[in-house]
């Protein structure tokens, strides 16, 4: 279990990481989303004991990474921001370094560099040296040596950025495979990752949590959520046809044709049968109809570009109670 | 193994892996040959010694020595493997010393691979080998005290030009230090300052060795030297990881 209290990481003047507390148990794939300068590689800068918070304390299984920070290190795996490894080694070697400074030696060893090289598919670059490889093997040997010694927690700084879609894909299975009875944290802007590999997200902006839950409820709390897409065969004055649904808060055009339309709901309010029941009374000319279940993307764009503004009001808030 | 022989190892594998050793050692026996029997007036001198050899070295070591060390630290920074090196379960003094031990090492490779010249002397002529044995530990206590310092400026810096000029610049003082340049500068400070100043010059305590006079006090003062700059260096990584 993680236990992050109160972190709080200040650069001179400027506040990276704000009063910061959440907890991560095992099993639990933790998103950690934000626009850039959020404060997430930060935070992962400092459970992983590369940066010390300026206060509030960091627990990995009850050990403090501040007092105890060789026994925090060995539980966790840390893929660290465009992951650096030595470039004048090569993958061999490197992971064999990785595996030494684990703590194993001999069959141990090889064994667990055998296969991570399996797993991570390095056995066609195993003798090259790394500053030869391509950004995806790279990748690779960073994720490798992150997972190398199975550690019971896996931090992620952006792993799959710069890597082609087939590339992703993999990495993805990979931290799906490697995250039963684990704490994953990886951190993104990617938000389809989200959905795909993660069992809980948190948003922060700002050195703040703007939001916590599974990725389905945040997508929920979308303003599209429980929307209607529809896509007309021709021109067609939709604007008019749904002016009789007061559930029908908005229409949106979604694409460059004109034709691709979206009706929001009000909150709350269940508009699909209804518009699916007057798009058949009224003959609209339609292609394509389905429901929208609500965008993360949305959400999060929602949510960070109020971030600011809330902020000042919640610090208000706390002005007046103290 | 323990942490620290593994980061030895990894450090010291890495110099041969770039042609870094090489092109260090070969350039480190030019310059001491041609220091030797030009400038140096090795048969000119007509005697069975290596003073010639020897009383070059603290001037070679200006400017080779920072060359190793300015990457210690500040090209790990610059490339982003300290954040690597950093978040392994090893302690800081394993990471200090193993990197600094193994810049050592090579430094001591190089000049034992100076070898054909005491094979030199001792064909031409009768010189105390004694003497020359100190001289050589003499030379690798004050390679080593180069090699901290840089340590520590590299340490300070994701730049290594940088790094490779501040110690530069602090070395020449401590070479430097007994001499009248560096002195006068502290003509106005009371006489005991001055002389912990010149107290604290290598070529004092490297020409005492040099010449045979294996005193303690000379052997531990690079030792103490060292120690305080290796610490300074932890001190410094230490700063950095809070800002």
């Amino acid at each position: 279990m993680i236990e992050i209290n109160q972190l709080t990481k200040k650069f001179d003047d400027f506040t990276a990481v704000d009063n910061l507390s959440f907890t991560v148990r095992e099993g639990e794939v933790l998103g950690f989303l934000g626009p850039n300068g959020a404060g997430k590689s930060t935070t992962m800068k400092i459970i992983t004991g590369f940066l010390s918070a300026t206060s509030g304390t960091v627990k990995v299984d009850g050990h403090d990474i501040a007092t105890d920070p060789l026994a925090v290190k060995s539980l966790i795996g840390y893929l660290p921001e465009g992951a650096p490894c030595y470039p004048d080694m090569t993958v061999l070697q490197f992971l064999d370094f990785i595996a030494a400074v684990r703590g194993f030696s001999g069959e141990e060893k090889q064994r667990r560099i055998d296969k991570v090289v399996r797993d991570v598919e390095l056995g066609a670059v195993c003798h090259k040296t790394i500053d030869t490889l391509s950004k995806g093997f790279k990748r690779r040997v960073g994720l490798a040596q992150a997972i190398l010694h199975d550690p019971k927690v896996l931090i992620l700084d952006e792993p799959t950025d710069g890597l082609d879609p087939n590339q992703k894909h993999q990495v993805r299975q990979l931290i799906r495979n490697l995250a039963k009875d684990k704490i994953v944290i990886i951190s993104t802007h990617i938000l389809e990752e989200v959905s795909a590999v993660c069992s809980r997200a948190i948003i922060i902006a700002g050195g703040r949590i703007l939001a916590d839950g599974t990725p389905k409820e945040l997508e929920a709390r979308s303003r599209y959520y429980g929307a209607v897409s529809v896509q007309l065969t021709e021109d067609f004055d939709l604007h008019r046809a749904v002016a009789t649904v007061s559930e029908v808060s908005g229409v949106e055009v979604s694409d460059v044709s004109g034709r691709r339309h979206v009706l929001l709901p009000r909150e709350g309010a269940q508009i699909f049968s209804k518009v699916l029941d007057l798009a058949q009374n009224e003959r609209w000319p339609v292609a394509e109809f389905h429901l929208v279940e609500g965008l993360l993307e949305d959400y999060f764009r929602s949510v960070t570009q109020g971030a600011n503004a809330r902020v000042e009001t919640s610090d208000k808030r706390t002005g007046a109670t103290q | 193994m323990s942490p620290l022989q593994i980061i030895f190892k990894r450090e010291l594998a890495g110099y041969f892996a770039t042609p870094l050793a090489y092109v260090f050692i070969v350039i480190f026996l030019v310059m001491n040959g041609v220091f030797t029997f030009d400038l140096g007036g090795f048969y000119v001198r007509g005697q069975a010694d290596l003073m010639p050899f020897f009383s070059f070295h603290p001037w070679l070591y200006l400017f080779m020595i920072p060359a190793i060390a300015m990457g210690l630290w500040a090209d790990e920074r610059k490339t982003g493997t300290i954040e690597l090196l950093m978040t392994l379960p090893i302690t800081l003094r394993d990471a200090v010393l193993g990197k600094f031990l193994a810049a050592w090492v090579l430094c001591g490779a190089a000049l034992l691979l100076t070898f054909p010249i005491w094979i030199t002397v001792n064909y031409l002529g009768d010189p105390d080998n004694g003497v020359i044995v100190a001289a050589y530990l003499g030379s690798w206590l004050m390679a080593g005290s180069f090699l901290a310092i840089g340590s520590c400026m590299s340490a300070m810096t994701r730049n290594s030009v940088i790094a490779f000029i501040l110690t530069v610049a602090l070395c020449f003082v401590f070479v430097a230090s007994g001499s009248e340049i560096v002195l006068n500068a502290f003509n106005w400070a009371p006489q005991m300052l001055v002389d912990a100043v010149a107290a604290l010059s290598f070529l004092t305590h490297f020409d005492a060795i040099s010449k045979g006079v294996l005193d303690v006090r000379d052997i531990l003062f690079f030792l103490v030297f060292m120690a305080s700059w290796l610490f300074a260096s932890a001190i410094v990584i230490e700063i950095k990881k809070a800002n």
